[in-house]
């Protein structure tokens, strides 16, 4: 076997090192009854043949690579500058462990400070932790972290949150006996604001609101910081971050804590994984944060040196009494976003932002156009929008997959009152002849 | 503070101006962006992101690539964490845009791929462990244990038992065990080990009774150790009614040599991250599928991937499913890594990896224990801890031997865990590594162990020749500094000069510790 370096001669020689005859008396502690059962996995394959292989089997599937996606909805198609997988290739950062010895890990130790640091800048936050798994688990343990700090037991959550998000929620809530419940959406896609009046009670411990939402509709979420504090509850705000550069973040809304999903900073959309979930918080929060925290110090000649700090709030210090049984996350897709940032810069953070803004309208206002097919030409939005069809989605799939147009998420099965209706999102990875190419597409189904 | 050119951050070699990508600029709408979006819903104040050009940021992240230890440049004896070589095949095919380009809510027929690589790493799975079904939802080992005990919940609440709520841990066991319990409400037990490292058999009785939820168990254990007890074990944990978890942190012993499905637990969870090879990048992604036996089936998360024919779909109507752990189906990139690592090896190549890494562990024990004596002095598995606590008395904790093995080029092994050992070291080769670097690494330890009778301070103080020397980690946590503008903030206070080069001036920050 290619990666295992001993021979049989080493194995010998160890053995009688070892003091044993045969390897076998090594298993002399495994009860016989679980030995001998020999495994059968799918056969062995050559790395010529398994290549050939994998290639094969990623024909039968739909990527950027032979279609023009048209999907969104909480995982999207961006540019990615060639420097970032080259640096994450660097083996030095993808084959390093967590950095538990910070004399032999400064590169990601520095590396996840300044991540940190683009997080906090870019939600406009106090702090960041190093990731999470995605951005549904981030909320979930914001959720959590928001029910401990109030000591209350019920998290509002508007029901245009992404509904995978909501139901992971769901299942952490469930799980340790905390209630959700929902606040609903309006007929322009923005939350509904009575609603959310009555049931902003003083059981509430945090209110979820996700803006651009899964709609695509940026909401106007002007006074609701205030009223949720006002309650005592604390405001948990859903961002894309992409969308940062333009869009008015979480730290200027007075949230409280900021989750979202980083895929969109640097990393492709992986048919769903790995992602990042990014998680920032207020100042008064920074000691109850799940997760890995990187920290800026000294070592004992002076010289600048990083850390993971608050480890007291760590499972393997803390067991039993953690804050989160969290310890591996998502360094490298952090690095991956933290480069893809450090790329842009300032400038290009906004620019990418006004790019989308400008595919998504104009695609908006050509498919408005289209006979048979309606869209909300006022709701804001950033580079999505809900399409309505006057014909099944499916009708539409089935002439435009075949062309390798995938047209976009179908809304019947997250709302079922949304009939006929689906989700189109836009980037900077479209030029105006695919945008044409998809509306002529589009109203040939007529 | 001292701040070498190669340890500024990014923001502090920014000028304004310049920018490292170009986007496209046509716009279509011929509309300016201020107009598209309303002006409440605008961002007021810029991101003040650094501002570099191309090649000073691939500059500035090769060179800090450089300050790290990695498994490509370095030996990781890493007690429970199974640092063994990531092979570049498994990196190849996740960065196929094939694979890298699909979108998770793409139509099941256009993504037949990958749910076909789903469906088959499962099989291979399940085979593994002799366990009935797994969910590769799970993004981590710790989620893993997370669903897991989900599950158990859910199983005793679906059976009228909901009263069931003490988790029985090992002493012995990792962290995340007792925090996952404990993030559930559950009430953690310890159960405590025996003089053989063992799960005490009378304290698991004096445990067990009509509350029992579950008991989690590492096998072999922490200590390296397989449970000879294990039948015992799980029959005395089912015999009150309770479940059996297997935390999947030390699976790399087991391939192909004894199944946790065999042994009777009901639950275990996989680290890809160890066993199968997807790389640790710093920190993660990992991914930690879970396997069940048939009776927690109905629980498992949503969704799980079913084969019709030649046709591969996600199944979603699961009634009694704990719900969704994560936004779509995992971490797909890590599951296709895995599925390549075991279509190389195969099952006969499986089972050498734990032959080897059970050789190589047994080869270093036995060579170390004249040096340090090992915890349990009986033949291991993958993994063997040794303790340092003669050490102590010349003032050398298992920490400082750990740091010292960092300037003979080694990765430090586990320190300070199991917390049942003093002083405990706990090391774990792998099998990717060869006779000559293990001969190489049992010198440097009878080195340093020469260096602890002769010269302490060069180990207490060690490492030496790193590109820091011991940071204050308790400066870190009293007066933490986790953004540059934590840094821009405490500088100005300081009189400094905003992260210029400053190699002359004394450490400041060091007056508040």
């Amino acid at each position: 076997m290619h990666y295992h370096p001993l021979t049989e001669e080493d194995r010998r020689e160890m053995l009688e090192a070892i003091g044993v005859r045969s390897f076998k008396d090594l298993l002399a502690g495994i009860p016989t009854k679980l030995r001998g059962r020999e495994i059968s996995v799918a056969e062995s394959a050559s790395e010529l043949e398994l290549r050939r292989e994998i290639t094969r089997i990623g024909q039968t599937n739909l990527s950027t690579q032979n279609a023009l996606s048209f999907l969104g909805g909480g995982s999207y198609d961006h540019f990615i500058p060639t420097s970032v997988p080259q640096i994450l290739s660097r083996n030095e950062f993808y084959t390093a462990y967590t950095p538990y010895q910070p004399e032999a890990s400064q590169g990601t130790l520095q590396a996840m400070f300044e991540y940190q640091s683009l997080i906090a800048e870019l939600t406009g936050m106090a702090v960041s932790n190093a990731s999470h798994y995605d951005g549904a688990t981030s909320l979930a343990e914001a959720g959590l972290l928001a029910l401990r700090h109030t000591g209350r037991r019920k998290v509002l959550v508007a029901r245009s949150v992404h509904p995978h998000y909501r139901e992971v929620l769901r299942t952490y809530l469930e799980a340790a006996d905390f209630a959700l419940e929902e606040i609903g959406f309006d007929a322009d896609g923005q939350f509904g604001r009575d609603e959310f009046q009555d049931i902003l009670t003083e059981e509430v411990g945090a209110v979820v609101f996700q803006t651009p939402n899964f709609l695509g509709v940026v909401e106007d979420l002007q006074g609701v910081a205030d009223q949720v504090h006002a309650k005592g509850a604390l405001s948990i705000l859903i961002t894309n971050p992409i969308s940062l550069g333009v869009l008015r973040p979480p730290g200027e809304w007075g949230a409280d804590l900021a989750v979202g999903e980083g895929q969109v900073l640097g990393i492709p959309t992986n048919f769903g994984g790995p992602y990042l979930g990014y998680f920032a918080a207020t100042g008064e929060l920074m000691r109850k944060i799940p997760g890995r925290l990187a920290g800026m110090t000294i070592d004992r000649e002076g010289k600048r040196a990083f850390v993971l700090t608050l480890q007291a709030r760590e499972q393997h210090i803390r067991r039993e009494r953690a804050s989160s049984n969290i310890c591996t996350n998502e360094g490298l897709c952090a690095l991956a976003a933290c480069l893809y940032l450090t790329l842009l810069g300032k400038e290009g953070i906004r620019e990418v932002g006004e790019i989308n803004l400008d595919r998504a309208h104009y695609l908006r206002d050509e498919i408005g156009r289209l006979k048979g097919f309606q869209v909300d030409p006022r709701a804001p939005i950033f580079n999505e929008f809900v399409v309505r069809a006057d014909r099944p989605f499916a009708e539409i799939c089935s002439r435009l997959i075949p062309r390798g147009i995938l047209p976009g998420i179908d809304l019947v099965s997250f709302y079922p009152e949304m009939k006929g209706a689906f989700l189109v999102c836009a980037t900077e990875t479209k030029t105006k002849e695919d945008l044409d190419r998809f509306v002529k597409e589009l109203s040939s189904t007529g | 503070m001292l701040i070498d050119p190669e340890s500024k951050l990014s923001f502090e070699k920014s000028r304004p101006g310049r920018h490292g990508a170009k986007l496209p600029k046509s716009h279509f709408t011929k509309k300016s962006a201020s107009s598209l979006i309303p002006e409440p819903l605008r961002r007021r104040r810029p991101a003040e992101l650094p501002e570099l050009t191309e090649p000073e940021v691939v500059r500035h992240f090769v060179n800090l690539s450089k300050k790290n230890f990695s498994i490509d440049t370095h030996f990781y004896p890493l007690g429970s964490c199974s640092m063994k070589y990531n092979p570049k095949v498994n990196e190849w095919a996740a960065a196929e845009p094939s694979f890298a380009g699909v979108h998770p809510l793409q139509p099941e027929e256009t993504a037949q791929g990958w749910l076909r690589i789903c469906y088959e790493l499962e099989q291979d799975l399940k085979e593994i462990t002799g366990m009935d079904r797994f969910t590769l939802q799970p993004a981590a080992g710790a989620q893993g244990e997370l669903c897991g005990m989900m599950m158990v919940r859910a199983y005793h609440a679906s059976r009228g038992e909901p009263n069931r709520r003490k988790v029985l841990v090992p002493d012995s066991s990792h962290g995340t065990n007792p925090a996952t319990a404990a993030f559930l409400g559950y009430e953690v037990v310890e159960v405590k080990s025996n003089t053989r490292g063992r799960v005490d058999l009378g304290s698991l009785r004096r445990s067990l009774g009509s509350q029992t939820a579950c008991l989690m168990l590492t096998n072999p254990n922490t200590l390296g150790l397989f449970e000879e007890d294990i039948l015992q074990i799980t029959e005395m944990v089912h015999k009150a009614g309770g479940l059996l978890y297997y935390d999947g942190a030390n699976f790399n012993a087991l391939l192909g040599i004894a199944r946790p499905g065999d042994m009777g637990f009901d639950i275990v969870h996989l680290n890809l991250h160890k066993t199968f090879t997807t790389p640790h990048g710093g920190g993660g992604p990992g991914a930690g599928p879970v396997g069940v036996k048939e009776r927690l089936v109905p629980f498992l998360p949503i969704p799980l991937v079913e084969k019709c024919g030649d046709r591969f779909s996600f199944d979603l109507n699961r009634p009694q499913t704990i719900g969704r752990l994560k936004s779509f189906h995992g971490q797909a990139g890590m599951l296709l890594r895995a599925y390549v690592y075991i279509r190389t090896l195969g099952s006969a190549g499986l089972k050498q990896v734990s032959e080897d890494a059970i050789l190589n562990a047994n080869y270093l024990k036995e060579r170390l224990k004249d040096i340090l004596p090992v915890a349990v002095d009986e033949p291991c598995m993958h993994e063997f801890v040794l303790s340092a606590k003669a050490a102590k008395e010349k003032g050398i904790h298992a920490l400082d031997i750990g740091k010292r093995l960092l300037d003979y080029g080694f990765h430090a092994p586990t320190v300070h865990f199991p917390l049942v050992v003093p002083e405990a070291l706990m090391i774990e080769p792998t099998e990717t590594e060869s006779k000559e670097t293990l001969d190489r690494f049992i010198e440097a330890l009878t080195q340093i162990a020469r260096e602890i009778d002769e010269n302490p301070d060069l180990v207490r103080n060690a490492p030496h020749s790193l590109p820091i020397r011991r940071p204050d980690e308790v400066l870190a946590a009293r007066h933490p500094i986790l953004t540059y503008r934590d840094w821009l903030r405490e500088s100005t206070q300081q009189g400094g000069t905003k992260g210029e080069f400053e190699s002359k001036e004394e450490p400041r920050l060091s007056f508040r510790s």
